[in-house]
């Protein structure tokens, strides 16, 4: 079926600007993914799925200007032992980065790979992002499978001794990075990712995870705090048998950030979290889209997504639990809450379920108001200012999100950085 | 089935009583009425509208909106959203007309009317004897010692049979009469009030409502009175290859109260009839209105051979302040369902509350929910919709919450739970929450699970078979909704509960 005109030419407008990369194995993922961005169309605003987020920005053909922003503090993971990846406006550099060798996991670049005819990752490159495609289209991924410059294809084959950061820096204004990352995970083995920082004025990423049976996944993130950045980002988990996947996304500003959660269950009893704090000022639009697909017995996903919003701020949360016909047992939750913190701010919501088992527990709850008036009083009548009591409040809310991560340790830090923004604002 | 078989009567529930809830089994209204029809040529242009217009001796007025409505129809497009599928719908094979050849000439009383048209509505059990009242009721429990008066305007296919309690109503100054009635008697409140809550632009089904509808009913409390008795249609299509396209308007002026009650049957046919109605419900400051349905319309077979393709589209505007709605609905029948009966809470303090239980069975599809959109300020809603799926059958809660940003101090609270029973069948929920202020407060909880074993267990126990225990968890599921209905429909409601999940065990 023809595009509609205004579709079709902004498309091939923003094709046009783009080249594609060719050479090697992933030459075939990338033809085939050009051709879903052309059949499908780039989103607009009058796309279903675009109800509550605009995404003219994203598929226009220059990336809008962002200030490179200074914060003085020091980078989201820089106190922890960890391996750097570091790319500037999306391309990596190696002289930031750590040696990209570890015990129990291999690192390539994924530029690397238009030398090699035969790599592990063909089968899962563009494989898990076509996949998501159905039932809801996804048009920005599709375009980061066939444009993306750099990236990293990780294997964990073991259970590597300490995390793997990739750490985006913002160089220039007008920067405009596709980064697409593919991780497997063997079976048994263990790995955390962590990643930070802004990457660019636009940024599109995709992520591409595997999980075998048994094996077990954490990705922390945290975007960069400058301004007027804005992204688009899709994670696509795969999870296989008994294993785990557990995602928290940490937003603190931002123009613009659509993050798209796709996870699918293909083997029993594996149990993926998907979970999200954002606390947004003036001029920030949020969205969290998720959508997890059962397609196996017996497994558990949670989604926990909360958003303080102030000043005009938007949150936009849609999330979808889709149990297949036979996926009994399966234990589905999901919730979405928004704390408006004034009455310029608004929270848009569509939480669904479609069910087609009978044996199973799903439930999903959305709420949105202002803080708890009687919380508020009792921490006053103890003696805490005003001030503060409402920024414990508001801690307080986030922090079933925040909980979500198994490491104490991340954890604090990404509290600090929540109380650093509370602070700021005072 | 075994639950009815060994239905006891609690005692002051005379025979009859037992009799009609006996009776409430299967799909009890399959039958026709062989009676001579008068149809307007097959399809839908300019000529039929004028036609159907023609034929309801409608002013010039009136023709005129009618065709301006199918104007803007035939540039729309059928909506593709809802989680339903059915084989394309031919607009232009279907009659938009069809009325009883007795009913040519307007019968001045029920006296005149076809006495088989007559049998008709007393084999459904519906009273349009004034002396007569709904059938199952009288002497049931709670039930005041002289019987409870119901009103009852009387659809068959696409005209209006009757009106029973005009002059009493009269009396209290409620106008209750058929809409064609009210468009030649009452054209100056028709003209002010119809198309204000539904345009006649506002969707593809509601929009072809506009240009033909055929007959409906017309209600008009004035301020200050509450209406006397209950007011009800019944409709009732009973015509093959014909649409019926009704077209409620319900005033409640300030001040004012009124209870209306809908139900809905059709004949058992091997083809999808279409059925396209707008209800229109406009509440001033002070005023409360009630809507309850029970539809009932043919569900199609097992097989999802025919059945009523069921496209609604029906509002209340809460005009002023704290103006009232509540609806309630019992959505059993249809073999597609596409219903969001909505509230537009405009006035400050007005509530709005929609209850629904939704049950489908065997290869059933319902898309339903509802919208309540938060304009003014301290502003209620709450929405309890209770889904049951069995067999192969799917059912989807689709609706708005909005709060504007001047709608302070508002409060939503949603509860939506769905009930599987089988492992063929699907249950969804799809809300969109939108909130644009912070004083207001928006609740949304949903649940998805299967019939607690538990439970079962419990009822197995005390020696109820499993297809009982199943109805009466489910009862007890829908609890919350049923309780929400008058008591002339919570009491066929259950039943139909039962009903509609016969065979869905096991």
């Amino acid at each position: 079926m023809a595009l509609p005109e205004l579709k079709h030419s902004t498309t091939e407008a923003r094709l046009a600007a783009l080249d594609l990369p060719t050479g090697g194995c992933l030459d075939v993922a990338r033809r085939a993914a050009l051709s879903r961005v052309q059949t499908m169309g780039l989103p607009d605003r009058r796309d279903e799925y675009w109800k509550y987020t605009r995404p003219d920005t994203l598929t226009a053909v220059e990336a809008p200007a962002a200030a490179v922003f200074e914060s003085g503090e020091a980078a989201m993971f820089d106190g922890f032992d960890r391996l750097q990846i570091v790319f500037v406006d999306g391309v990596f550099d190696p002289d930031a980065s750590d040696d990209l060798s570890l015990e129990g996991v291999s690192i390539e670049r994924l530029i690397d790979l238009k030398d090699k005819d035969i790599h592990w990752s063909k089968d899962i490159y563009g494989v898990l992002e076509a996949r998501g495609q159905i039932p809801v289209e996804r048009p920005l991924a599709a375009l980061n499978t066939a444009f993306a410059t750099d990236g990293v294809v990780v294997h964990v084959t073991g259970t590597p001794s300490k995390p793997l950061n990739f750490v985006y820096r913002h160089g220039q204004e007008n920067s405009d990075a596709i980064l697409h990352h593919v991780i497997k995970v063997d079976s048994d083995a263990e790995a955390t990712i962590l990643e930070n920082g802004p990457a660019a004025s636009r940024f599109n990423h995709v992520i591409e995870i595997d999980i075998a049976d048994r094996g077990t996944l954490h990705v922390v993130r945290s975007q960069g705090r400058d301004h007027e950045r804005r992204a688009a980002t899709h994670m696509f988990a795969r999870l296989g048998q008994e294993s785990v996947f557990k995602s928290f996304t940490l937003t603190v500003n931002g123009v613009l950030t659509r993050n798209e959660a796709v996870v699918e269950f293909l083997g029993d009893d594996a149990v993926a979290h998907v979970a999200g704090a954002c606390v947004g000022d003036g001029d920030f639009h949020h969205d969290d889209t998720v959508f997890v697909t059962h397609d196996a017995v017996n497994c558990e996903s949670r989604q926990v997504f909360k958003k303080v919003l102030r000043n005009g701020a938007t949150g936009v949360f849609q999330g979808k639990i889709l149990v297949k016909e036979g996926a009994q047992k399966t234990d589905g939750y999901q919730i979405s809450q928004s704390l408006l913190l004034d009455d310029d701010s608004q929270f848009l919501a569509k939480p669904e379920l479609e069910i087609y088992a009978d044996d199973v527990a799903c439930s999903h709850g959305s709420t949105s108001g202002a803080i708890d008036e009687e919380g508020l009083f009792y921490l006053r009548s103890r003696g805490v200012p005003e001030a503060e009591a409402t920024n414990l409040m508001t801690l307080a809310f986030l922090a079933e999100a925040v909980q979500e991560i198994d490491s104490d340790e991340i954890a604090a830090s990404i509290n600090d950085r929540l109380y650093g923004w509370l602070a700021r604002r005072g | 089935m075994a639950a009815l078989d060994q239905f006891e009567a609690k005692e002051g529930v005379d025979q009859e009583t037992v009799d009609a809830v006996r009776d409430v089994s299967t799909y009890k209204y399959g039958w026709n009425t062989d009676i001579e029809m008068e149809y307007a040529p097959k399809g839908v242009n300019p000529d039929i509208v004028r036609l159907i217009s023609d034929k309801n001796e409608e002013p010039e007025w009136m023709t005129e909106w009618r065709l301006q409505a199918f104007d803007r129809w035939t540039g729309m497009k059928e909506p593709e959203w809802a989680m339903v599928t059915y084989p394309k719908i031919d607009f232009q094979d279907q009659y938009y007309y069809a009325r009883p050849k007795s009913m040519e000439v307007k019968p001045k009383s029920l006296d005149e009317v076809d006495p088989k048209l007559l049998a008709t509505y007393e084999k459904l059990g519906i009273p349009l004897k004034e002396q007569m009242l709904l059938a199952g009721v009288e002497g049931a429990e709670g039930a005041p010692a002289e019987g409870r008066k119901v009103a009852v305007d009387a659809v068959f296919d696409s005209v209006s049979v009757g009106t029973t309690f005009q002059a009493e109503l009269k009396k209290a100054g409620v106008i209750f009469c058929s809409i064609s009635e009210a468009i030649r008697e009452h054209p100056e409140l028709v003209k002010k009030y119809l198309g204000t809550v539904v345009p006649a632009s506002d969707n593809f089904y509601a929009t072809l409502n506009s240009a033909v509808f055929s007959d409906g009913s017309f209600v008009y409390v004035p301020p200050g009175v509450r209406c006397p008795m209950e007011l009800s249609t019944y409709f009732r299509i009973n015509a093959e290859n014909t649409g019926q396209f009704e077209r409620t308007l319900i005033i409640a002026d300030k001040g004012s109260y009124v209870s209306y009650l809908e139900g809905c049957t059709a004949p058992q046919r091997d083809t999808a009839q279409l059925h396209a109605a707008v209800v229109e419900i406009i509440i001033e400051e002070d005023a409360e209105v009630k809507y309850s349905t029970v539809q009932n319309w043919y569900p199609g077979d097992e097989n999802g051979k025919g059945g009523i393709y069921n496209f609604v589209t029906k509002r209340a505007d809460c005009r002023g302040d704290r103006a009232k709605v509540m609806w309630t609905q019992v959505e059993t029948g249809s073999a597609v369902t596409w219903k969001y009966p909505s509230c537009i809470l405009r006035g400050d303090e007005s509530q709005g509350e929609f209850y629904s239980i939704a049950i489908a069975n065997n290869m059933q599809q319902a898309d339903t929910g509802t919208k309540m959109i938060h304009l003014g300020k301290n502003t209620k809603s709450r929405i309890v919709s209770k889904g049951i799926s069995a067999g192969k059958a799917q059912n989807t809660y689709r609706g708005l919450v909005s709060m504007h940003p001047k709608a302070k101090n508002s409060r939503n609270y949603t509860q939506c739970d769905s009930l599987l029973i089988g492992d063929k069948c699907g249950a969804h929920t799809v809300p969109y929450i939108e909130v644009k202020n912070n004083s207001s407060r928006v609740e949304h909880e949903a649940t998805t699970s299967k019939v607690d074993d538990d439970q079962l267990f419990y009822c197995r126990q005390r020696g109820m078979d499993e297809e009982e225990a199943v109805a009466l968890v489910v009862n007890g599921f829908c609890k919350d909704v049923l309780q929400a209905l008058p008591m002339e429909f919570a009491m066929e409601a259950q039943q139909l509960v039962a009903i509609s999940l016969e065979g869905s065990v096991g």
